[in-house]
């Protein structure tokens, strides 16, 4: 489908640009009207817009090789802004805007839960500012304005998370804890991109890219790529940089930490990616030894000892935070492998790891909120209690295991099958370890969930799981299951994702 | 739509999952939900043995695809059908004496014990069925999913404990060291089909192909190789129902019966006879027959001493596919079905025991055969036939073995059969004769009418099968022989 095909084409030109302002412009009536209804109202239709247009530049960029360039008010680059979407951020943009929405529908009950009344609009608002942050991330194609856009979505977010605080006071700490971080990553950032400008005197990436290509023995180069590196690998909770990320998902409202779990780490996977084998050229022997010996065992570690410290867990979001963490060493493994298999499959779990935490997480907040549930203990039962949403959580478990007909185990098969094609055998079994334990970290909510009878007193407290919260539940449960089975678009969006990435890179 | 065989694979597979949608939506009605289990394990029997019938046609069913070369893909072959004969026929008689033993002891979650029974029916069906090592993967992880409520049903702490040990060894050894040989075997030959003649012969080296037998003897946890088989005994907290069909026939036979299947259809005849590792695989075999027997003789309580003689009987048919000669495939093709009916006329006894007179350990069952004669009579009939004495069906797989054995010029291994079947006089023979020996003190002798009839009529049913197979063995060796002596396809 082309450009401007359903959508009125001046729309339809203006997409990219749209996708970042929407967001953006509609968080101050969000603050302004003041009540929780009208904000999550004014965010949901700014969701839904910024959708709209993820699934035009979607649409739009499914032909192999196809690149949409926006110039911010008609500069062109490299002079001007750019905005640049191909088959790799299509792909995330959907996703991004795609997790919002859902989210949004569970947050209206959840919020009013855990959000004060007087805070709600505000709340939205914080998270419109983010998500028109995450968005500008992903689609822009300036590394300066990448920085800036990565503050937008930052400061919000640190926000949004101390809003926790109403249920437990560890909720300031932690998003302390990730703004010092965070601004740490960030800081980190910047100064890489300080050294490229340095070296090459544009700061646009394909321009960088352009110029790079000659640059490879440079050392300001190389010092440029290392900060980068580091600071990116602080937002997306690379190990061992990832001790913002247990606190900040555990002490958060659960509407925030579904938002953050399907998306803002995946949008730093993203730049990495974007980094390393576009901007950086992948032939670059520094950028291939610096994926084969330091992402990749730090990617392996993250599966194992992440996933040991889940065992150890008491609360259920603070079990699955360290989960995220491992999974993060699965992509971050795939990105390692440097070829396009490997990204692919990199890409292919970014987006299941989405399906499936997306599900886990909403499931916990829908425990939360009908008993208070945060810890694995008091998980007794839920299951012949909350059948529905305990299914969709056995179901986003399964896939997290990675059992065979559900979207996880696509991603094992496809990163295996990456890591066979290079001989690396030690990150098949790295893979298989970590999915053993997987079976043992999710083994102890489940066997609560199911097994261990109702506590006394807890029947007396049963009330139904909301509308709003089942739907999106049950409806990304199935997705796992769907997307399992029939696994081919998303491969076939992996694939486009990794072609976009790598092809660009090498200039063909 | 008419009647073909495709259609009866898949009712084979479909037919207990609409039973368990039954037992669920009657469980209020125990009556109606027992009818329930009873009218499913009759149709499925019926169809079943279409499935034999047919099963030289080979019919198969793909039923979607993930990537080339991986399916969820059904074929009938006579193996798997034998399999899935013996599973669905002990089914029916075992859910009449589920009936009375659930009733006899007032257990709790009734419903949920029937509905489990027919997922890892409906399980066992997938993996007697499966057309390829994915599928075959996929409906063995569901078998020891849904078997975990049923071992745990209890629900007090040693339920959960022994429960967890079984779950953890088997989970940990089929992702651990199962999953990637599947994957293995999917990146040297680009498939996971089971194919006549094997799939892996000139696509790995024998280094490889030893290695990745290993992965499948040890990883197939199921099949109890020592040391993997300690989740056997510890899933003796389950009802003795569930001992009786799953840990003595269900969940165990598809252990060996997957190794069995990949010995046969993924390995080759053939290709077996190159690699190093199926002569050590079948001594670890070998002492797992032996070791095992011992342990079980130290074993007071009965269920413990029953799941050690299942370890030391299930590694007959891991001894059988390691040696791949004909004669001691076809050995440890009868193993499965013979040691099924003796097996679980064995368990079938135990639990009536313990129905009966509230027995648990050895020691106590002094003089009680002279109260319980039938059940007695019927545990000494299952226990001949484990011995492999004749006339009962037992008899056979230890004679194709021993023959095989010898053809593989391993007469080591005939005498270590021969140890074998006197340690299991050893440990069997004895609590037939406690049972019908002089009471000692402090006997409690059980009160009439507290045993339910069908306590002892179904072991009495199986024991009688014991007998019919014995007979039976001339149509069986033709069922099966063409699975053995079919060469690679040119």
């Amino acid at each position: 489908m082309t450009v401007g095909q359903w959508l009125p084409t001046a729309l339809a030109a203006h997409a990219p640009v749209l996708l970042v302002a929407v967001p953006l412009i509609l968080s101050t009536p969000a603050a302004i009207l003041r009540t929780g209804r009208a904000g999550w109202a004014i965010a949901l239709s700014g969701a839904l817009l910024a959708l709209l247009c993820a699934v035009e530049l979607f649409l739009a960029t499914r032909a192999d090789g196809a690149v949409i360039s926006y110039a911010l008010g008609g500069w062109p680059p490299p002079f001007g802004i750019e905005f640049r979407v191909d088959g790799l951020n299509a792909a995330l943009l959907l996703l991004l805007t795609g997790a919002a929405v859902l989210a949004l529908i569970f947050a209206r009950p959840s919020v009013e839960n855990e959000i004060n009344a007087d805070k709600r609009s505000l709340f939205y608002s914080a998270f419109l500012v983010s998500l028109s942050g995450l968005a500008g991330v992903a689609i822009t194609g300036d590394a300066f304005n990448l920085f800036v856009f990565l503050e937008i979505s930052s400061i919000p977010t640190y926000a949004l998370i101390a809003m926790g605080a109403n249920r437990d006071r560890r909720a300031l700490t932690s998003a302390f804890n990730y703004l010092v971080m965070g601004a740490i990553g960030a800081t980190f950032f910047v100064i890489g991109v300080g050294f490229l400008y340095m070296a090459t005197g544009t700061l646009n990436m394909a321009d960088l890219a352009r110029l790079l290509v000659d640059m490879d023995g440079d050392r300001v180069v190389r010092m440029g790529f290392a900060f980068i590196l580091v600071g990116l690998g602080l937002k997306a909770a690379l190990f061992p940089l990832h001790l913002w990320l247990p606190g900040a998902y555990a002490y958060a409202p659960s509407f925030v930490t579904v938002f953050l779990a399907t998306t803002a780490t995946k949008v730093a996977f993203y730049v990495i990616i974007r980094f390393s084998f576009d901007v950086f050229a992948i032939d670059s022997g520094f950028v291939v030894n610096a994926l084969t010996y330091v992402v990749t065992p730090l990617a392996i570690a993250g599966m194992i000892v992440a996933s040991a410290q889940a065992l150890f867990q008491t609360d259920v979001r603070r079990l699955l935070a360290y989960s995220s963490v491992a999974q993060a060493g699965y992509m971050m493994l795939g990105l390692g492998m440097g070829s396009q298999a490997g990204v692919s499959a990199g890409v292919l779990h970014l987006i299941n790891h989405a399906l499936m935490k997306g599900v886990l997480f909403m499931a916990l907040g829908a425990f939360a909120i009908s008993y208070g549930v945060r810890r694995i203990e008091n998980c007794k039962g839920l299951g012949m209690m909350m059948p529905m949403t305990a299914s969709a959580f056995t179901l986003g478990a399964l896939s997290l295991i990675g059992v065979p007909f559900t979207v996880g185990f696509i991603s094992k098969f496809y990163l295996i099958q990456a890591a066979l094609a290079q001989g690396w055998i030690f990150a098949v079994a790295a893979i298989l370890i970590s999915s053993v334990l997987a079976v043992f970290y999710c083994y102890r909510i489940l066997v609560n969930l199911w097994v261990t009878p109702i506590p006394e007193g807890r029947r007396d407290l049963a009330q139904p799981t909301p509308y709003l919260i089942l739907v999106p539940l049950v409806g990304l449960a199935l997705a796992n299951l769907v997307f399992g089975v029939h696994a081919a678009p998303l491969v076939d969006i992996a694939e486009t994702a990794a072609a976009a990435a790598i092809n660009a890179g090498t200039g063909s | 739509m008419s009647w073909t065989p495709e259609l009866a694979l898949i009712l084979a597979l479909i037919l207990p999952l609409i039973g368990g949608v039954g037992v669920l939506a009657l469980g209020r009605n125990p009556d109606m939900r027992e009818t329930a289990t009873l009218i499913t394990a009759g149709t499925l029997v019926l169809v079943v043995i279409y499935l034999v019938q047919v099963s030289g046609q080979r019919p198969e069913i793909i039923v979607f695809e993930l990537a080339p070369g991986l399916e969820l893909k059904f074929k009938l072959e006579p193996l798997g059908a034998m399999f899935a004969m013996v599973a669905s026929g002990l089914w029916i008689i075992n859910s009449l004496y589920s009936t009375a033993y659930m009733r006899g002891n007032n257990e709790k979650n009734q419903t949920r014990f029937y509905f489990c029974f027919t997922i890892s029916i409906a399980a066992a069906m997938g993996v007697a069925l499966s057309g390829n090592l994915l599928t075959l993967f996929f409906f063995y992880e569901a078998l020891s999913l849904a078997t975990y409520p049923l071992v745990a049903h209890k629900g007090d702490a040693k339920a959960r404990r022994g429960a967890s040990i079984y779950l953890g060894i088997l989970l940990t050894t089929s992702i651990g060291l199962f999953l990637p040989a599947v994957f293995a075997v999917y990146a040297f030959t680009g498939s996971t089909d089971f194919v006549a003649g094997g799939i892996l012969a000139g696509a790995t080296g024998p280094i490889a192909g030893s290695i990745l037998l290993v992965l499948f003897a040890f990883g197939i946890g199921k099949a109890a190789l020592m040391p993997v088989h300690p989740w056997l005994p510890n899933a003796m907290v389950a009802p003795t129902p569930v001992s009786a069909l799953l840990h003595a026939v269900a969940v165990v036979k598809a252990g060996v019966f997957s190794i069995l299947k990949t010995v046969v259809y993924i390995f080759g005849v053939d290709y077996m006879q190159t690699l190093p590792a199926a002569d050590i695989l079948a001594w670890i075999a070998g002492l797992s027959i032996v070791i095992a027997s011992v342990i079980a003789m130290t074993k007071d309580n009965f269920k413990a001493r029953l799941a050690y003689s299942t370890v030391s009987q299930l590694s007959y048919v891991t001894l059988g596919a390691m040696l791949a000669s004909p004669a001691a495939l076809l050995g440890a093709a009868v193993q499965i079905v013979m040691h099924a009916y003796g097996k679980i006329t064995l368990f079938m006894a135990a639990g009536g025991v313990y129905t009966g007179a509230g027995k648990t350990e050895i020691s106590q069952l002094n003089g009680l055969g002279r109260c319980m004669p039938i059940t007695f009579t019927v545990f000494g009939i299952g226990a001949l036939s484990i011995i492999g004495v004749p006339p009962f069906g037992g008899v056979w797989p230890k004679i194709f073995l021993m023959q095989g054995a010898a053809d593989d010029g391993q007469p080591w291994m005939t005498l270590m059969l021969i140890g074998s079947t006197l340690l299991n006089i050893g440990y069997l023979l004895p609590i037939v004769i406690r049972g019908f020996s002089r009471p000692g003190s402090g006997f409690s002798p059980m009160k009439p009418g507290n045993l339910p009839a069908l306590a002892w009529i179904a072991p009495l049913i199986t024991a009688a099968g014991t007998v019919a197979l014995f007979f039976a063995i001339g149509p069986l060796i033709d069922f099966l022989t063409p699975v053995f002596t079919t060469q690679r396809a040119p």
